[in-house]
């Protein structure tokens, strides 16, 4: 409590600076480190991955919500077509397998990254984005059949929500279709800085969330 | 896959006429002309000083969390002058509508307001007040102060950050928009299904209220994001979690509500929206549609939304306690697991809004049951707080006045809270104005708090005190409004009186209604002292100086750094030893801030690109509820490209030279001494005139 009083900015910052007496100085000096002097940086990386965590959770929320209201209104045909009508899940597990592979081959691209292959981790997002792609167009071909007979979400509650189940997982793929398409470019112009490296590694959490979503989906509305 | 619509549509400009601007309301005009000239005035000020390119440089493109945090402020209280005018009209309204021989005016029956213009200014009051007025402001106190308290230079993602703050902005300003342009909803700030439905519903005023809200959540669960990574990522060395400020820990906790429980939101808008554009059925009256649904999964948001809300108000209340008190805050580690439990309790009580809606008796038991233990956290808080304050030194200043009133406010609303929670009561006064009471005292403790909080940090973020006398007397004029209006709300509740009545039947009630109207009275002169204040404390800043500790008795990190803040926050980031760091050098007299060396500071750029994404938004949001789809589309690709394109933008950051860093902090800076500036006159003298100098040498 040394000071008593104010004095003029800068004189009194000068007297602490040049004479050492003040008791702040003998003790930051000698003991108790009270400021951190050592040259660090944050890690940009596990910041923004962690960032992205946090991101899927807000996701995983809005998708337990759309179950919910999936499971509530699963049984509301309003004399319409029932579940058994519309699903098909032979074609369906077809999309699994594709979904899987698409994972996969994004997988392979990150452990190219890990050695720092740019034709490998090129390579393996060419090969999701087409898996992914393919997957889109069969998604398309199901509810083109569906809607060309009449099978359109105004029919009833239950598919409103099986709609909207589906279409918000088709709505993470395009999402992710395009991501991969942006490091692809990135990865040309830049090659792996930090930002295209925590780029990468969020895109991975983020195909594999979405295959998980599917898993959920083909779990609860296709099996 | 388009619903067909009542009334005309273009492709040019969707459902917009020129007969839905409401320019023969005489009210609205009037709302219109007070805006309008405010916007010229303002407009006006700014090109007068020239401070147009300032404003962009410094405010609008700014990364900085202290100022977006000050912006936040800004659209709440702006909001919060709104959400009060809607306040007045229903309170007039409902004062000028009683008994079958009262007068109407302006095209109403009785009172001045017809039914469907009451039912919008309840509506846009209730979600006002609670989503565009408390949560900005709560957000934006936590963007100041949480950065600060942890020892951090920034946020976790600076530029996310700046994204929130505009996102919200759009909410706010499409709201104020439905105002002259349209309707606003008429269906409660809560949007009951199958009311919002179109066939109930078929104007755009819930398709306002829809993308008003949905905006702005988008903004408040990143938000959320940033401040869980910050308070995660960016603590200084040393601070470990039992060292954090009960202020960050609530924040932590309020976040994880945001996080968690927004994105339900996101959910249950997107689907209502489906079925108000598209046709689908989730929450219609027929076809399979179920509105419980509805009604499950807005409140399953809608709960933890309130204690959102009330935490960080707590943790408010934990800073401003114990530096008044002149202790530490009591129980420490209770407080952080109260936090902890009330953010889950949070999620298992939503059922208790709609106790009368045949769920049965098993789950209304179980819903109580966890109401109730709602109560038990919160009373630990109580009591903390109450033997933080025991044989205490205890000081009245403006924001302990605030944090006190706060506490009365809790208990009130806290024990109506506990009658609610049991069911048979809440058969009673369901739909009363008694809840009506219940939640007003809750939301004002909340509000008491920001009060008190926004006198408390204001020193440390402008470098200058509100006035003293003039915040103490808001503060009884508040006390006494918050009186006068809802101590007849709860006695008018058990009579009977329901909730949202443009006409009140019963002759009976008048005199309470009266005292009501009496009260916003009071309110209105303690928003004209509150300007007063705000006005004379702007015109003598100098005379309100202060240095780094303003209250001398404080004791988190943020009162470490200089007042105003630096925009680097500090110099060279702190090492922590205590759980009350400051307090803690200030007994060891280590107040010093000058460090053994300085070193370079690594700083984002400022980047237009959120005020565009936020501009684009609002674009975006205007053509969904006109269903003008030519603007939504193109708003929407221009957001995705400018994701895109700002994500090749490799320049972003800077780095300030240690020299430099230390020229700044030789020249603005003020060697700490804890034990000036307060509450002798004399000091503010004495600080004024060292500011003074230190300035005339900045020149």
């Amino acid at each position: 409590m040394g000071l008593a009083r104010t004095k003029t900015a800068d004189l009194a910052s000068e007297v602490l600076w040049d004479d050492g007496h003040h008791p702040s100085d003998a003790v930051s000096s000698g003991t108790t480190l009270l400021w951190d002097s050592a040259p660090h940086q944050h890690d940009a990386i596990s910041t923004r991955t962690f960032g992205f965590w946090l991101y899927m959770l807000s996701d995983a929320m809005i998708l337990a919500a759309l179950f919910t209201a999936y499971a509530v209104l699963s049984h509301s045909y309003a004399g319409g077509p029932t579940a058994a009508d519309i699903i098909h899940p032979r074609f369906a597990f077809r999309e699994t397998l594709l979904i899987f592979s698409s994972v996969l081959a994004l997988g392979l691209s990150m452990s190219a990254l890990k050695q720092g292959n740019r034709i490998g981790v090129v390579s393996g997002i060419v090969t999701a984005f087409v898996i992914g792609a393919v997957f889109l167009v069969m998604e398309f071909h199901e509810f083109a059949g569906l809607i060309s007979h009449g099978i359109t979400p105004e029919r009833s509650g239950f598919l409103s929500a099986y709609y909207a189940m589906v279409l918000v997982h088709s709505l993470h793929l395009v999402f992710g279709l395009l991501w991969m398409g942006v490091m692809l470019a990135q990865i040309m112009r830049e090659g792996f800085t930090d930002n295209v490296v925590y780029r990468l590694l969020n895109l991975k959490i983020f195909w594999q969330f979405q295959a998980v979503i599917w898993v959920c989906v083909f779990t609860f509305i296709y099996l | 896959m388009l619903v067909h619509l009542q009334g005309p549509w273009t492709p040019l400009i969707g459902r917009l006429t020129l007969n839905q601007v409401p320019y023969d309301n005489p009210v609205i005009v009037g709302a219109f002309l007070f805006a309008a000239l405010a916007a010229i005035a303002l407009a006006g000020g700014v090109t007068y000083t020239g401070k147009w390119g300032y404003l962009w440089r410094e405010w609008l493109t700014t990364v900085d969390h202290k100022k977006i945090g000050i912006m936040y402020i800004i659209v709440g209280l702006v909001m919060l002058f709104r959400g009060f005018i809607d306040a007045v009209l229903i309170r007039t309204q409902q004062v000028m509508a009683v008994g079958a021989h009262s007068a109407g005016h302006l095209g109403a029956l009785h009172g001045f307001m017809p039914p469907y213009h009451f039912d919008q200014v309840y509506s846009a009051h209730g979600a006002i007040m609670l989503l565009f007025a408390v949560t900005p402001i709560l957000v934006g106190m936590m963007n100041i102060i949480v950065p600060l308290q942890i020892g951090a230079r920034d946020m976790a993602y600076p530029y996310l950050n700046a994204v929130g703050l505009w996102l919200t902005t759009v909410g706010a300003g499409l709201i104020m928009l439905s105002l002259f342009v349209g309707d606003f909803s008429h269906a409660g700030w809560v949007g009951l299904t199958p009311l919002t439905e179109l066939p109930y519903s078929p104007g755009v005023g819930v398709d306002y209220w829809i993308w008003s809200i949905q905006i702005s959540s988008v903004g408040t669960t990143l938000g959320a994001i940033n401040l869980i990574a910050t308070i995660v990522k960016m603590r200084a060395p040393g601070m470990t979690w039992l060292r954090l400020p009960v202020f960050t820990w609530t924040s932590m906790a309020t976040n994880i509500i945001g996080l968690t429980a927004f994105p339900v939101l996101a959910a249950t808008l997107a689907l209502l929206t489906f079925d108000r554009y598209l046709g689908t059925h989730f929450f219609t009256a027929g076809m399979g549609g179920n509105l419980m649904l509805y009604t499950d999964l807005f409140w399953v948001w809608g709960h933890p939304e309130v204690y959102f809300l009330v935490l960080p108000a707590f943790g408010i209340l934990s800073e401003i306690i114990p530096t008044f008190s002149e202790k530490p805050l009591f129980g420490y580690t209770a407080m952080v697991l109260a936090s902890l439990a009330i953010a889950g309790v949070s999620w298992m009580v939503w059922l208790h809004h709609f106790f009368t809606m045949g769920a049965g008796p098993l789950v209304n038991a179980y819903f109580s049951i966890a109401t109730m233990l709602v109560g038990i956290p919160t009373g630990v808080k109580v009591f903390n707080w109450a033997f933080t304050m025991y044989r205490a030194r205890m000081r009245f200043d403006t924001p302990m006045l605030w944090a006190v009133g706060a506490l009365f406010l809790l208990l009130i609303g806290g024990l109506t809270g506990m009658m609610l929670a049991v069911p048979a009561i809440d058969f009673q006064v369901h739909n009363s104005v008694f809840v009506i009471a219940h939640f007003h005292s809750m939301v004002l403790l909340i509000a008491f708090a920001i009060m008190g909080a926004i006198s408390y940090w204001f020193p440390k973020v402008f470098g200058f005190r509100l006035d003293e006398r003039l915040g103490k007397r808001v503060f009884w004029y508040w006390v006494a409004a918050s009186i006068m209006v809802f101590v007849p709300m709860y006695i008018l509740g058990f009579m009977g009186m329901t909730r949202r009545l443009d006409y009140i039947s019963h002759p009976a009630w008048l005199p309470l209604i009266i005292a009501e109207e009496v009260g916003i009275g009071l309110y209105w002169i303690a928003l004209y002292y509150q300007a007063k204040q705000i006005y004379v404390s702007i015109r003598d800043r100098r005379k309100y100086r202060v240095s780094i500790d303003p209250w001398r008795t404080t004791r988190s990190l943020e009162w470490m750094t200089h007042s105003p803040v630096p925009f680097y926050n500090f110099a060279v980031t702190p090492v922590i030893h205590e759980r009350d760091e400051w307090a803690w050098r200030k007994e060891q007299g280590l107040t010093s801030l000058r460090p053994e060396r300085y070193q370079d500071i690594h700083m984002p750029k400022n980047t237009p690109v959120p005020f565009i994404l936020g501009a684009l938004s609002l674009a975006f949001g205007f053509g969904m509820v006109w269903r003008i789809w030519w603007l939504s589309a193109f708003s929407l690709a221009a957001i995705v490209s400018a994701l895109i394109l700002r994500s090749f933008d490799t320049d972003t950051d800077y780095v300030i030279p240690a020299a430099d860093v230390e020229r700044m902090e030789r020249r603005g800076s003020v060697v700490a001494v804890a034990q000036d500036a307060g509450r002798n006159s004399g000091s503010g003298h004495a600080s004024g005139s060292r500011f003074r100098a230190t300035e005339q040498e900045g020149q």
